[in-house]
């Protein structure tokens, strides 16, 4: 049974998410269009038992929600584009440490300060290969509130699973529209806690010795067990390392663990696409454009499906590969200079058939404008 | 005091060079530790990048060995998490000073309960010998071929103005004074921090005419002198030593845990 239904904003979906997926600690530095997610959360922590505090800059916040999280705590921080940016550092760190935690990003027009208060997906590839070197990476995106709050959730539940960074990606559209938000009941959808390990006292514990399913249980700082973390290359104890075998085993090891579960990953919505002779693929509030494009032109005939992208890393490349085979023509949504459009090319098996239709000005991208593109590739002219 | 039960010997030897001082500050924080009495589960140990970043490593508490001047940042988490652990942060005088400089006033000012122990070898000693925030006036260094012509930070009136609630100085000269020192600023409620001028023989050492490990030890006791000393009031020049801050503050944990309680009825 829902517990409550609440007019919210998507940020504040965010904070409802997170605190049902049992969010103990927040760190943070205001940034439009994201500051609302700390704005709550420095109002509802410390009821619900919980902790913030805003720190000095947005690295020292990622750095904080690391060190939180170590001890136990699920823990998370939010930011936008510059924030976004001075991230990057620990954000690796999480990645070569495998520390869970959430990195919410509420998208806004870039590069540089860019347009703070505008619409914008130009973070894709950031938070693909924002941090330095080789690894990988869950991003997942929503829509609307309803999905926020579940893929807020799964961000945590990812997290705990894969012992991984996961970032949020939404935009300024999702982070401040309005809409019905129905707050599941406890126990409705699924909250996976940490791992730990059952190693006893006293006896060896490694933290990055993988068990056979792949997983690696935890041990929290203040517990029984003594261990190190370190961004360099280490060992099972966590201890450095500069033997190339414990290298690439460890490289190996952190992109394998996301990238070859892509799938199982892979989580996505089809609305019309049985039928569908033109396909669009989109995400985040474009997605929204094109559900409405799609709905519009079913009650006209057309033959038009959207397939709507929840993971966006690991890229779902099979199942795209799969909706994309036999469509006449492949759209894709998104609201950059054709981030997302390169890897549905990648995927598809006949890449001069996936266009794309996209807004990099700051302005939310409408149907019409789909409809415009989609006309060109069609053959329709203007 | 049986030092080798604080070591992970199993990842020895360490990388530190012969002569190098940062071993001669890890032993007195083990022996401040050792004094306190504390658990080793107790202990939390977060260090930054650097020569002197290497130490928890070496260390068998909970250690973390993090980003260069990002440890306090990290710290900070970890003592929110839990506050009822013991959080030491050593830290380079690059990493506190230079790149993690806003941290080191932001953790002073906050009052969180947290140890800064900074080995000043007035030098990058990890990335071969370039110029820090502390590197005196005139000194050579790789990136300062001709001296360095900006002053350099004094890290205690840094911490002071910043609000660091426990400020004291000591060198590897003197070790026992440093145990004595870092036992205290562990016991403070409050943010710490502990300057602890360490040689760096294979870079400082070398460019400035500083001599071996030794010579540049007695130099330490040379060039300073205990606060509130007859040699100290007597020469101005000299660089003082001992607590130079002590003043009961409210620690920011403990402010946060009230507020907790008052909202919520949860016991921290
Ligand atoms: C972001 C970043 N910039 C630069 C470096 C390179 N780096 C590693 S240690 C260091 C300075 C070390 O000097 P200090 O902090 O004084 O410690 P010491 O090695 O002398 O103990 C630098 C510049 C780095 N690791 N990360
Ligand atoms: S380079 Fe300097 S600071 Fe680093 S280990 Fe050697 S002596 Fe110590």
């Amino acid at each position: 049974m829902p517990k409550e239904t609440i007019f919210a904003q998507g940020n504040e979906a965010v904070v409802q998410g997170a605190l049902y997926a049992g969010l103990d600690f927040y760190a943070g530095y205001p940034i439009t269009p994201s500051t609302e997610i700390a704005e709550i959360l420095a109002q509802r922590l410390p009821q619900a038992g919980g902790r913030f505090i805003q720190m000095e800059d947005e690295l020292a916040s990622l750095c904080a929600v690391i060190g939180a999280s170590l001890t136990g705590l699920k823990a998370m921080t939010a930011t936008s584009g510059p924030g976004f940016s001075l991230m990057q550092e620990a954000l690796g760190y999480a990645v070569m440490a495998e520390v869970p935690c959430v990195v919410v990003n509420v998208q806004r027009g870039g590069p540089s300060t860019g347009m703070p208060t505008a619409v914008a997906q130009g973070d894709v590839m950031q938070a693909r290969w924002g941090t330095h070197g080789d690894h990988a990476i869950i991003a997942l995106t929503a829509s609307n509130l309803a999905d926020v709050f579940l893929m807020t959730v799964e961000a945590f539940n990812l997290a705990e699973t894969y012992r991984t960074p996961v970032i949020l990606l939404l935009d300024e559209v999702v982070g401040h529209m309005r809409e019905k938000l129905v707050i599941p009941g406890p126990g409705e959808v699924e909250v996976v806690q940490r791992l730990r390990t059952s190693v006893p006292e006293g006896t060896d514990y490694h933290p990055y010795l993988a068990r056979e399913d792949g997983r690696l249980p935890m041990s929290d700082f203040g517990g029984v067990h003594r261990f190190n973390v370190t961004g360099l290359v280490h060992d099972m104890w966590g201890f450095p390392s500069n033997d190339p075998a414990v290298a690439y085993g460890l490289l190996h090891h952190l992109v394998d663990k996301l990238e070859n579960r892509a799938e199982t990953l892979a989580r996505y919505q089809d609305f019309f696409c049985d039928d569908a002779e033109v396909l669009l693929i989109s995400y985040g509030s474009a997605a929204r454009s094109a559900l409405h494009l799609v709905e519009q032109r079913r009650a006209r005939g057309m033959k038009i499906g959207l397939l709507e992208l929840n993971t966006l890393w690991p890229f779902p490349a099979q199942t795209v590969r799969k909706y994309c085979r036999g469509r006449g023509h492949v759209l894709v949504v998104e609201m950059n200079r054709g981030q997302l459009h390169g890897e549905v090319q990648k995927a598809a098996e006949q890449p001069e058939r996936v266009y794309l239709a996209n807004r990099y000005d700051g302005v939310f991208i409408s149907h019409k404008d789909i409809m415009q593109v989609l006309h060109v590739v069609l053959g329709k002219g203007v | 005091m049986n030092t080798r039960r604080y070591i992970r010997e199993r990842f020895f030897p360490h990388l530190w060079c012969p002569g190098c001082g940062h071993g001669i500050v890890m032993s007195a924080l083990v022996g401040a530790v050792d004094s306190l009495g504390l658990s080793q589960n107790e202990v939390v140990v977060i260090s930054g990048i650097g020569c002197s970043s290497r130490m928890p490593g070496y260390l068998d508490f909970h250690t973390m060995h993090t980003l260069h001047g990002r440890a306090l940042a990290f710290a900070t988490g970890v003592k929110m998490g839990r506050p009822d652990l013991t959080v030491i942060v050593p830290m380079g005088d690059g990493d506190a000073a230079a790149i993690g400089g806003n941290h080191l006033i932001h953790a002073a000012r906050r009052n969180l309960d947290l140890t800064a122990v900074v080995l000043n070898n007035r030098i990058y000693g990890m990335t071969g010998g370039q110029s820090s925030p502390t590197t005196p006036e005139g000194d050579r260094s790789t990136t300062a071929p001709y001296g360095v012509l900006d002053p350099s930070f004094d890290l205690v009136e840094l911490a002071r103005g910043a609000g660091a609630s426990f400020v004291a100085r000591s060198t590897t000269y003197h070790a026992q004074e440093t145990r004595e020192l870092l036992a205290a600023a562990i016991a403070h409620q409050g943010f710490s921090l502990v300057e602890v001028l360490s040689q760096c023989p294979t870079y400082y050492g070398r460019k400035n005419q500083g001599g071996d490990a030794v010579a540049m030890m007695k130099t330490f006791k040379q060039i300073t002198a205990p606060a509130g000393s007859q040699r100290a009031a007597q020469d101005p020049g000299l660089i003082t030593r001992g607590i130079l801050v002590q003043e009961p503050r409210t620690e920011y944990c403990a402010a946060y845990g009230e507020l907790v309680r008052e909202l919520s009825g949860h016991e921290e």
